[in-house]
């Protein structure tokens, strides 16, 4: 239903890479330094990738109209939500978490700091894709609904991305990352419960 | 009761009845409060003279939060019974939430250099209060990114709901992380932990915020209500 022609995806991650390998250019290529700053570094490139194809998931219906046969569809709306988002992540997050192990070399991490960066990525990402579907749903027929999207739900990206790279860096300095990994396992679903509920209703106030 | 006040007029009689008791409210017992804390209350034994930041730095914190669940409230009672006056609300209560967050992250910001000796720390109250200001300022912004008034109002409502999930993280971040801000000592299970000289002032700095927040929010209702009024009559205006 929602999977497009691949390009989204390409683009996606084209922009993922891109970003993080500005980060070397720009910090400086001490191996040090970019093993410190290399999850943080992937967690916000992964944030901001998510963001870029956000604004898609639902504009596409809106525009010819078949988001309101969605809405008036027998089954409830609250899963074809789900569905979305499923294949949003599966277009565009999990497209991050394949190139991922490529930056982790680029950035200098070691083995097994980088096994806890998937964890935490495979937990998180899908996350995004939910808090964001809120987001992309609010903003349909908005003006400028790129740079609001991202005002509206980067603040709501913020608990993602601080348990993401403590985990990982848990992890860098030889601590358990345990607790930060249950955190963005109860946070995924918390938010798969939740926010197919909250986008349903946005969606259905913005075609009324 | 919702109904009861959901016309327009009948609010615009009772926020005039009520605006001048709240005014005198907010006025005394910001002036009472203001001289007891900066005259009255004691230096604290550690921190000296500047614990009297407290006193407008906890009170802006709360107001935050107050208006916050007070934003999502109308919200809630926009979407549930397509409320006018709640929508009304609603609007004007953002930027007063906003500012009031804003002074509490300011004057805190302020009390740390001398405490901490720091302006500024990534710890879990300070991010979250942080992620409210955002909360508020998404919340404006979404609200007049239509063209079709009411989708704004809902969109924004909607928004401001699902950010209601901040407002007991910033309460009990304190509690739920090891950070350089101190635990609650006012509002707790065994009694306030904090000397009657000090809660006093701090109380009526509360009391004082909390009217000038109602005193605010119904100059600013009675204008959004007039600026509809003039709307719609510069539209019955260019129809004819």
């Amino acid at each position: 239903m929602a999977f497009r022609n691949g390009t989204d995806s390409w683009v996606v991650v084209m922009f993922f890479m891109i970003v993080v390998i500005l980060f070397p250019l720009g910090v400086g290529p001490e191996p040090d330094i970019l093993n410190k700053i290399s999850s943080g570094v992937i967690w916000v490139a992964a944030l901001l990738s998510a963001m870029l194809s956000m604004d898609r998931l639902f504009h596409v219906d809106y525009d010819d109209g078949s988001l309101e046969l969605l809405v008036l569809h027998p089954q409830p709306l609250e899963f074809i939500v789900l569905a979305k988002v499923l294949a949003h992540w599966l277009t565009t997050g999990l497209p991050l978490i394949i190139v991922s192990p490529l930056l982790a070399i680029f950035l200098n991490m070691d083995i097994s700091s980088y096994f806890v960066l998937i964890i935490t990525l495979f937990l998180g990402t899908p996350t995004l894709s939910l808090i964001g579907s809120i987001g992309a749903a609010l903003i349909l027929g908005a003006r400028r609904s790129g740079a609001l999207l991202s005002l509206i739900i980067l603040p709501l990206f913020i608990p993602v991305l601080i348990f993401g790279v403590s985990a990982v860096e848990a992890s860098i300095l030889g601590v358990s990352s345990k607790p930060q990994l249950l955190i963005l396992g109860g946070l995924f679903l918390l938010s798969s419960a939740l926010c197919p509920i909250a986008s349903a209703a946005s969606l259905r106030q913005a075609i009324e | 009761m919702i109904n009861y006040f959901a016309n327009p007029t009948r609010f615009l009689k009772i926020a005039k009845g009520l605006q001048p008791i709240v005014a005198l409210i907010a006025v005394g017992s910001i002036l009472t409060g203001l001289y007891y804390s900066l005259i009255q209350s004691p230096p604290d034994y550690q921190q000296s003279e500047t614990v009297r930041m407290m006193y407008v730095h906890v009170p802006a914190a709360w107001m935050a939060m107050f208006c916050y669940v007070a934003l999502a409230g109308f919200s809630s009672v926009l979407l549930i019974w397509r409320h006018i006056v709640a929508d009304i609300l609603a609007k004007s209560t953002a930027p007063i939430g906003a500012c009031f967050t804003f002074l509490a992250l300011a004057t805190g910001s302020l009390w740390g250099k001398p405490m901490w000796g720091t302006w500024w720390v990534w710890d879990a109250r300070l991010t979250s209060v942080l992620i409210l200001f955002l909360l508020y300022l998404g919340y404006m912004v979404l609200y007049n990114a239509f063209d079709d008034r009411s989708r704004g109002a809902r969109a924004a409502a909607i928004l401001s709901i699902v950010g209601v999930i901040n407002v007991p993280i910033i309460k009990f971040s304190v509690d739920w992380w090891n950070t350089l801000h101190q635990p609650a000592s006012v509002i707790k299970m065994d009694g306030p932990a904090i000397h009657s000289s000090m809660l006093t002032p701090l109380i009526l700095m509360a009391v004082g915020y909390t009217s000038l927040f109602i005193w605010i929010l119904l100059i600013r209702a009675r204008a959004e209500l007039n600026l509809q009024k003039v709307h719609a009559l510069k539209i019955r205006l260019a129809k004819v």
